[in-house]
C-alpha cells in the first residue's frame, strides 16, 4: 500500500485540533485502501461513467480559437451532472465515509457547486447532508441554495467574517470537532490537512487522464498549455497531474485578481507570493497581514474569493513547474460574455477566467483549458455586473 | 526561575494551599479593550487564580466557539495586535501569576517561531498553547520553547488513542491540556461528559506533568466535578469572556468577572482529594 502525501516541498502538513487528529488517520487508511481495492474502484469508475456522464467531452472550440488566435480545446467538465468538476470528488468521498460506516456528511461551499455535488452524491448512496455556506454567496447562488434543498440537504447560513467561504471553511471545521464521530467532512478542493489534498487530486486527476488521451487522439500532440482557474485548486491540480512529467507542457493556473491585485481586493495568494502561512490545516500559500491575521479575500467568481489555495500548488509554483497568473473580475465578465456569443456555452465565472487569460495572452500551438463548471448559476450575478459594463452583455450592437 | 519552573510551583503551590485544582481562567487579550483586559487578568490573581491563560486574538480561532470567535473578532477590529497584547497585558499579569499565552500557529509562524518565542519570555509569559499544533508539526516550536525554558502545553482530547497519548505526554512540558469533549470551546449546561474521569486518568498515566481540563466548563459545581474527577488543573473560558463583554456601556465588566472567579476559586476550596 502507498502512503498518501502529507508534504509537497515545505508545504502541507495537518495543522488542526488534536480532537481530529485520530479521524485524518482513519481517513487516511481508509482512502489508502479504497483506492487499492478493485471493488471501490470499479463502483466509482461505474457512478462516474453511467451517473455523472463521464468521460467529459474535449471540444474543439474553433470561434473562440479564432477570436484568440491560437488553437483552444475545452475540457467539459460544465457538462458532468451537477454542472461542475466538484462531482468527481464529492462521489468518491461519499463512497469512502460509506466504507468508514459514517452516515453523516457536512461540506463547505462558496459558488454552491461542491455543495450540490455533496447533496447529490448524499441523496444518491442515502447519507445525511449539511452544507455551510457564507450568507453573502448564499445571496450570490441562490438557485444553487434551492437545488441543495430539493436533494434533501441543510444548507446552514453563517454569519461570520465576509460571509464567503472562508468562514465555511471554518465552520465546517468546527462541526467536525463537535461530531466527528459520526460524521465525515467532505471537502471541496485540494486544501485542508492531509490526507485531503491528495485524495483530491487524486479523485480529480480523472480530468485531467481523460484530456491527455482525448487531446492525443485529436489533436494527435500534447497541448502547448494546460490552463485552469483555481481557488482552492482542485479543477487545476486534476487536470494538471497527469501533464507533470510531461516537460513540454505548460502549466498555467489562473486565479482571481478580483478589483486588481493592487487593490489587495483579490484571491491571487499565489501569483502574490507573499509570505505562506497556515490556513484550515496546511501550511500554503495564503493572504495574510504582516502579524498572521487571515485576509479576506474577493472575487465575482464564489469559488475564487478564498485567501488560501492547496498545498500541492505552491509547490508547483516554488518548483517552477507551473506558473500562476491573476485575472481581474472585468477580465472574467468579458470572456463570459464572449464565449456564450462565439461558442454557446455559458462558463462559469471561476472557469471564464482560465478562458479570458488564454485569449489575452498568446501566442501558443494549443491551449488545453478545463471549463470547470456551466454558469448558469452566475447568470443573475453576472447580467447585473454586466449591465454596467459598457458595451457587454444584452443588446444588438454587442458583441 | 523558568516559565516551566514557574508553572510546575503554581501547581505545587495550589495543592499546597489545600485547594482541590488548580485555577485557570482564560481572557482574550485585548477584549472588551486592552486595558479592560489587563484588570481582568489582575483580577483573576486577586480572585483566587493560580494560573491565567491569555489568548491572542486571531481571525480564524478553529477551536473556539461563538463566545471567543466574537470576543477575538471585536479585538482585531479595535486594532488589537499581538505586540499590544504582550506589553498591555502579558506583562503586568505576569507580575501576579504564571500566564500561558493562548496563540494558534499562524501568527507564530508569521513571525518565525524563534522571534515568537523570545517575545513570549521578554514579557514574563511562561508558556504557550497552540491548539492547531498536534504533536506532528510541534517539533520547532518545542525546540524553540525548551530552548527558553517555556512550557509548550499540548492538548489531548477525548479521541486521542492510548498510544498517540503516550507520545505527547512523553514531550508534554508545564501541564496537559485536556479537553473535556469533542467540540470546540463554550459553556455547555449540566454534568460533564461522562468519560472524562477515563480520559483525565489516561493521560495522567502517561505523563509527569500535571493534567488540567478545560472546554464546557462554566459553573463552580463543573470546576468542582473535574477536580473530583481527577483533574489538576481547571480552565474556566467562555462565561468569564462573556462576562467581560456583558456590562452595560459604560459599565465597568471587571467587578462581575471578579465576582464570577472568586466563585470558581470557593468551588474548588476544601480538603484536598488524596
Amino acid at each position: 500500500m502507498s502512503t498518501v502525501e502529507h508534504r509537497f516541498g515545505p508545504y502541507g502538513g495537518q495543522y488542526v485540533p488534536e480532537t481530529l487528529m485520530p479521524a485524518l488517520d482513519e481517513l487516511e487508511a481508509a482512502w489508502s485502501s479504497a483506492r487499492e481495492d478493485p471493488e471501490f474502484q470499479a463502483e466509482l469508475g461505474r457512478l462516474l461513467r453511467d451517473y455523472v456522464g463521464r468521460p467529459s467531452p474535449l471540444y474543439e472550440a474553433s470561434r473562440l480559437s479564432e477570436h484568440a488566435g491560437h488553437p483552444i480545446y475545452l475540457k467539459r467538465e460544465d457538462l458532468n451532472h451537477t454542472g461542475a468538476h466538484k462531482i468527481n470528488n464529492a462521489i468518491g468521498q461519499a463512497l469512502v465515509a460509506k466504507r468508514m460506516g459514517k452516515r453523516r456528511i457536512i461540506a463547505e461551499t462558496g459558488a454552491g457547486q461542491h455543495g450540490v455535488a455533496t447533496a447529490t452524491a448524499c441523496a444518491l448512496l442515502e447519507l445525511e447532508c449539511v452544507v455551510y455556506m457564507g450568507t453573502e454567496d448564499m445571496r450570490r447562488q441562490k438557485p444553487n441554495v434551492e437545488r441543495m434543498g430539493l436533494l434533501g440537504a441543510w444548507v446552514e447560513p453563517v454569519e461570520a467574517g465576509a460571509r464567503t467561504l472562508k468562514e465555511a471553511v471554518s465552520a465546517a471545521i468546527r462541526d467536525w470537532v463537535t461530531n466527528v464521530d459520526t460524521t465525515h467532512y467532505i471537502i471541496g478542493s485540494c486544501v485542508g490537512p492531509a490526507p485531503y489534498p491528495a485524495m483530491v487530486r487524486d479523485l480529480q486527476r480523472v480530468i485531467g487522464d481523460e484530456a491527455r488521451a482525448q487531446v492525443l487522439e485529436q489533436a494527435g500532440r500534447l497541448p502547448d498549455r494546460v490552463i485552469a482557474c483555481v481557488g482552492g485548486g482542485s479543477n487545476s491540480i486534476g487536470v494538471f497531474k497527469p501533464f507533470v512529467d510531461d516537460p513540454e507542457v505548460r502549466l498555467i493556473g489562473v486565479e482571481a485578481a478580483g478589483e486588481g491585485i493592487d487593490t489587495g481586493r483579490h484571491g491571487a495568494p499565489l501569483t502574490v507570493a507573499g509570505l505562506p502561512g497556515v490556513l484550515h490545516g496546511a501550511y500554503s500559500a495564503i493572504m495574510q497581514d504582516e502579524v498572521g491575521q487571515i485576509l479576506e479575500a474577493h472575487s465575482i467568481s464564489a469559488g475564487l474569493d478564498y485567501p488560501g489555495t492547496g498545498p500541492e500548488h505552491a509547490w508547483l509554483r516554488d518548483s517552477g513547474r507551473a506558473r500562476y497568473v491573476a485575472i481581474t473580475d472585468r477580465e472574467a465578465l468579458e470572456a463570459f460574455a464572449t464565449t456564450a456569443r462565439l461558442e454557446g456555452i455559458i462558463p462559469a465565472l471561476e472557469s471564464a477566467h482560465a478562458i479570458a487569460w488564454a485569449i489575452a495572452n498568446g501566442p501558443s500551438e494549443l491551449d488545453l483549458i478545463c471549463l470547470s463548471g456551466r454558469g448558469d448559476k452566475d447568470l443573475a450575478e453576472a447580467l447585473d455586473h454586466l449591465g454596467r459594463l459598457s458595451g457587454l452583455g444584452s443588446g444588438p450592437e454587442a458583441r | 526561575m523558568t516559565g516551566i519552573e514557574r508553572i510546575a510551583e503554581a501547581f505545587e503551590s495550589a495543592r499546597a494551599s489545600g485547594r482541590r485544582a488548580a485555577l485557570m481562567p482564560y481572557l482574550m487579550g485585548g477584549y472588551p479593550d486592552l486595558e479592560t483586559s489587563r484588570r481582568i487578568g489582575i483580577e483573576y490573581a486577586l480572585g483566587g487564580a493560580d494560573l491565567v491563560e491569555l489568548g491572542v486574538p486571531f481571525s480564524d480561532p478553529l477551536a473556539d466557539g461563538p463566545v471567543i470567535h466574537a470576543a477575538g473578532t471585536a479585538a482585531l477590529r479595535a486594532g488589537v495586535r499581538l505586540p499590544d497584547v504582550l506589553s498591555e497585558v502579558v506583562r503586568p499579569v505576569a507580575e501576579h501569576v504564571p500566564v500561558v499565552v493562548m496563540c494558534y500557529a499562524n501568527p507564530i509562524v508569521a513571525r518565525g517561531v524563534e522571534r515568537f518565542a523570545d517575545a513570549l519570555v521578554e514579557h514574563g509569559a511562561s508558556g504557550l498553547i497552540v491548539p492547531d499544533l498536534p504533536l506532528e508539526e510541534a517539533p520547532a516550536a518545542l525546540r524553540a520553547c525548551d530552548e527558553r525554558g517555556l512550557a509548550l502545553v499540548p492538548l489531548v482530547a477525548p479521541t486521542t488513542p492510548d498510544a498517540r497519548l503516550a507520545r505527547i505526554g512523553a514531550q508534554a512540558r508545564g501541564f496537559i491540556y485536556t479537553v473535556s469533549l469533542t467540540g470546540t470551546t463554550g459553556e455547555r449546561t449540566g454534568a460533564l461528559q461522562d468519560g472524562l474521569a477515563g480520559v483525565l486518568s489516561r493521560a495522567a498515566a502517561c505523563t509527569t506533568v500535571p493534567v488540567a481540563v478545560g472546554f464546557g466548563i462554566s459553573t463552580p459545581e463543573q470546576a468542582a466535578a473535574a477536580a473530583a474527577a481527577g483533574a489538576d488543573g481547571v480552565i474556566v473560558g467562555s462565561r468569564l469572556v462573556r462576562a467581560a463583554g456583558e456590562g452595560a456601556p459604560g459599565e465597568d465588566p471587571v467587578p462581575a468577572v471578579g465576582a464570577l472567579v472568586r466563585a470558581l476559586a470557593s468551588g474548588l476550596a476544601g480538603t484536598p482529594v488524596g
